[in-house]
């Protein structure tokens, strides 16, 4: 059961991931396969907040690091062991921008590609109002209450969630959890495999598609709940997102997808920042129990840093600094981990007068940078909606893609000057929709009359 | 019609914009600065540990300050550029919009003068905005500089505007190409109606006239703000406007697109003797010589000689 529960199975063969800066998820969104039940409330729960408990370590371990900060240095040894911190902060906006671009990229083509996902083929049952009205009044009174529907199954499922966990029924949730990918890496990856191979016209025998599905399932569980190259559960991770992205922009009908998508950022605003937020509160129990929060849904990639943090001894900064020649020679994430790890246990034992705490040690092990899977699929919804619905336009997708980016980024800056767990979904969401409407009915009509003209601006 | 066209319009267009970005920004290896704010600095520190600095993919620097430890950080350079020119966008067809609606539909002279009204107030914002991400990029570096320990910023104000005119253009290009680029895959014929069966291709090289004379502005307009060289400035602009008012010319592909290119190669050869180099400095880049100062390169190898 421990090591069940203990999610970054995956990640803590190779690396034991901290986080130092992170975003916060947006909130479960119920997955909307009518009838299944069961997996939706595991989709509920799909989306976490993954904010401060690896904050907590970083937080304290700057706090430390601030302390001995002051100027009351004696030795000029430990002042420039202190000084000696190296933090790879550009790889981090890279770790989040790479896979966020992939998936919306994922969406993108496959929106542009497969007529399916632009059908209009019934809605989900949380948003039972249609919007084939005429007036246009009803219209938006019928999005309007989808929006409050589907926030409020939102917000109950949220509750619920932090409910079990704060009376620790992790194993209600671990069934939950597996409940919902294997809907997701199973069904609705049959459903889009069909749907792919339908639109290329490519003859596929049941047997080799059952034979794929099954190879593809297996190994998306084992990846994610258990253990695997962490490359290959980034990848996995990408695509249950671009799936239930996809699912999403088929069945929300228009007018509701983008009232749902800015409700969900003013939830998300709320329920992390407010004291009594639901998430804020599943943080804070995260926090206090010291241990990750479900890292089996929340996208990881552990880079790879040591931070010479105050080490007497000259061995513990020559792992350090082979370390961070190894991440920068090695580039990738899935090598580098094996290497740390083994500089790690060689940096431990030759300190052994030293009484390493717990705190140093999170220090000494690498870092990663996580976000949460709903934050990925709520970009993907508004980049892939855009790609939809803008009468064919590219430069409105690319105007919400560079939305979203320069969201993602803001809120990393904010996350660093406030140190504390902010919601990552707001500013990206707030730029994308107004780039979106702006872009599809000012730029549109301008860049299409300067281009028939043959004009450049 | 078909993938070769839009294989061979989108190499045309963006080829020269791909080829720097892969020579250039992402080439450089990523690492980390350490900035330290102490008076007791053994310089030792930052000999080992001082590293170069990819402008494009920004840079958290460790700022200690007396009440604790703070993070500044900056934030890769292509993507605020992008934005900032979105919003330039964004204004302009605002405005052109605006007047749109407040004039009369029918009339096709005045739509066709509005549209060049249009044109022209983009272009300015275009150009405000680049002054406004460089006093931006101004004041980040001036930070950078009093918080690092020589009083020197690590990044060169020269690399923050070529990425940023580099930036800047893509961005630019890929808005004005990417619908047409779309449309080359799908069936159709091209000018059926009268007009040039050369639209595609023109385009396409438009599109990279464009691009390079971004950057080119780019370096120029921040090294004459930097040196308060203001008629370097007002001849940026008016290249601009004059490169955007040729476009006018179309289809006349003659008078429009030759005049560009050629506006195109002096506007490259300003910016590269802007940017400090000189006939000396291509035979050096030429003949392969090697630095024999290994701690110059351990500092930076982007920078452009220091000229005083």
């Amino acid at each position: 059961m421990i090591t069940f529960m203990n999610n970054s199975d995956s990640e803590e063969e190779p690396c034991n991931e901290r986080t130092s800066l992170m975003s916060a998820e947006s909130p479960p969104v119920p997955s909307y396969q009518d009838g299944l039940q069961a997996s939706e409330a595991g989709e509920a729960q799909a989306r976490r907040r993954r904010t401060g408990s690896n904050r907590s370590p970083n937080n304290i371990a700057d706090g430390e690091m601030s302390d001995s900060g002051v100027p009351v240095r004696e030795s000029a040894l430990e002042n420039e062991e202190e000084e000696l911190t190296l933090k790879y902060g550009a790889k981090h906006v890279i770790m989040l921008f790479v896979p966020v671009t992939l998936c919306m990229i994922v969406v993108v083509a496959t929106i542009k590609s497969v007529r399916f996902y632009t059908e209009k083929n019934g809605q989900l049952i949380y948003t039972p109002f249609s919007e084939d009205t005429t007036s246009v009044g009803q219209r938006l009174l019928n999005s309007v209450l989808n929006t409050i529907i589907m926030i409020s199954v939102i917000v109950v499922m949220t509750v619920f969630l932090v409910l079990l966990y704060k009376y620790r029924c992790y194993k209600f949730i671990h069934g939950w959890l597996i409940l919902s990918s294997l809907m997701l890496l199973f069904l609705f990856t049959y459903i889009y495999l069909g749907e792919v191979l339908k639109t290329y016209n490519v003859a596929m025998d049941y047997p080799t598609l059952f034979l794929v599905i099954w190879n593809f399932g297996a190994v998306g569980m084992i990846c994610i709940h258990w253990k695997g190259p962490l490359q290959l559960q980034q990848a996995y991770l990408i695509m249950i997102s671009a799936l239930m992205a996809l699912v999403f922009i088929k069945y929300l009908p228009e007018w509701s997808a983008w009232v749902i998508l800015g409700a969900i950022s003013i939830y998300d605003l709320m329920a992390v920042l407010c004291p009594k937020g639901p998430l804020r509160m599943l943080v804070e129990t995260a926090q206090e129990r010291n241990e990750p929060i479900f890292p089996a849904l929340i996208y990881s990639s552990a880079m790879m840093w040591t931070v010479g943090m105050a080490k007497p001894d000259t061995a513990a900064r020559g792992p350090s600094q082979q370390t961070w020649d190894a991440a920068e020679d090695g580039r990738e994430n899935h090598r580098s981990p094996s290497h740390a790890d083994s500089q790690m246990s060689e940096t431990r034992s030759p300190v052994p007068t030293r009484p390493i705490t717990s705190l140093e040690e999170l220090e000494e092990e690498e870092r990663g940078v996580k976000l949460g899977l709903g934050d990925f699929i709520f970009y993907s919804v508004l980049v892939g909606k855009a790609a939809a619905t803008a009468s064919g336009d590219w430069n409105t997708t690319l105007a919400c893609f560079v939305a979203i980016l320069i969201g993602l980024c803001l809120t990393l800056l904010l996350l660093a000057v406030f140190k504390k767990a902010l919601p990552a979904l707001p500013i990206s969401i707030t730029f994308g929709l107004v780039f979106y409407f702006s872009t599809d009915n000012l730029v549109r009509p301008f860049m299409d009359t300067l281009a028939s003209h043959q004009l450049y601006i | 019609m078909g993938a070769a066209v839009f294989f061979g319009c989108a190499g045309i267009a963006f080829g020269p914009a791909l080829a720097l970005v892969l020579l250039t920004v992402a080439a450089e290896p990523l690492r980390v600065i350490v900035l330290v704010a102490g008076p007791a600095l053994p310089p030792r520190v930052t000999a080992t540990a001082l590293p170069h600095v990819n402008p494009a993919s920004g840079v958290w620097l460790r700022q200690r300050q007396r009440w604790g430890v703070s993070w500044v950080f900056l934030p890769p350079h292509h993507l605020p550029r992008a934005f900032f020119w979105l919003v330039s966008l964004l204004l302009a067809s605002l405005i052109w919009f605006v007047s749109v609606h407040l004039s009369d539909r029918e009339d096709a002279k005045l739509q066709y003068g509005l549209l060049v009204f249009g044109a022209a107030v983009s272009v300015l914002l275009q150009e405000v905005f680049r002054f406004a991400y460089f006093k931006l990029l101004k004041k980040a570096d001036e930070g950078l500089a009093m918080i690092s320990e020589d009083g020197r910023s690590p990044i060169s104000l020269r690399q923050m505007a070529y990425v940023s005119g580099l930036s800047f253009g893509i961005i630019s290009g890929v808005f004005s190409v990417i619908n047409i680029l779309a449309d080359s895959i799908g069936p159709g014929i091209v000018g059926i109606h009268g007009d040039s069966p050369y639209y595609f291709i023109t385009s396409a090289f438009l599109t990279m006239a464009l691009v390079l004379l971004h950057t080119f502005w780019g370096v120029i307009f921040f090294d004459a703000c930097e040196k308060r060289r203001y008629w370097c400035l007002g001849l940026v602009v008016a290249s601009h406007l004059l490169t955007s008012g040729l476009t006018f010319l179309n289809p006349r592909y003659e008078a429009s697109l030759v005049p560009i290119f050629i506006i195109t190669f002096i506007t490259g050869l300003w910016a590269f003797f802007t940017a400090g180099g000189s006939f000396r400095n291509i035979l050096k880049c030429l003949s392969c010589k090697q630095e024999d100062d290994s701690r110059v390169m351990m500092y930076s190898a982007l920078q452009v000689p220091f000229e005083d």
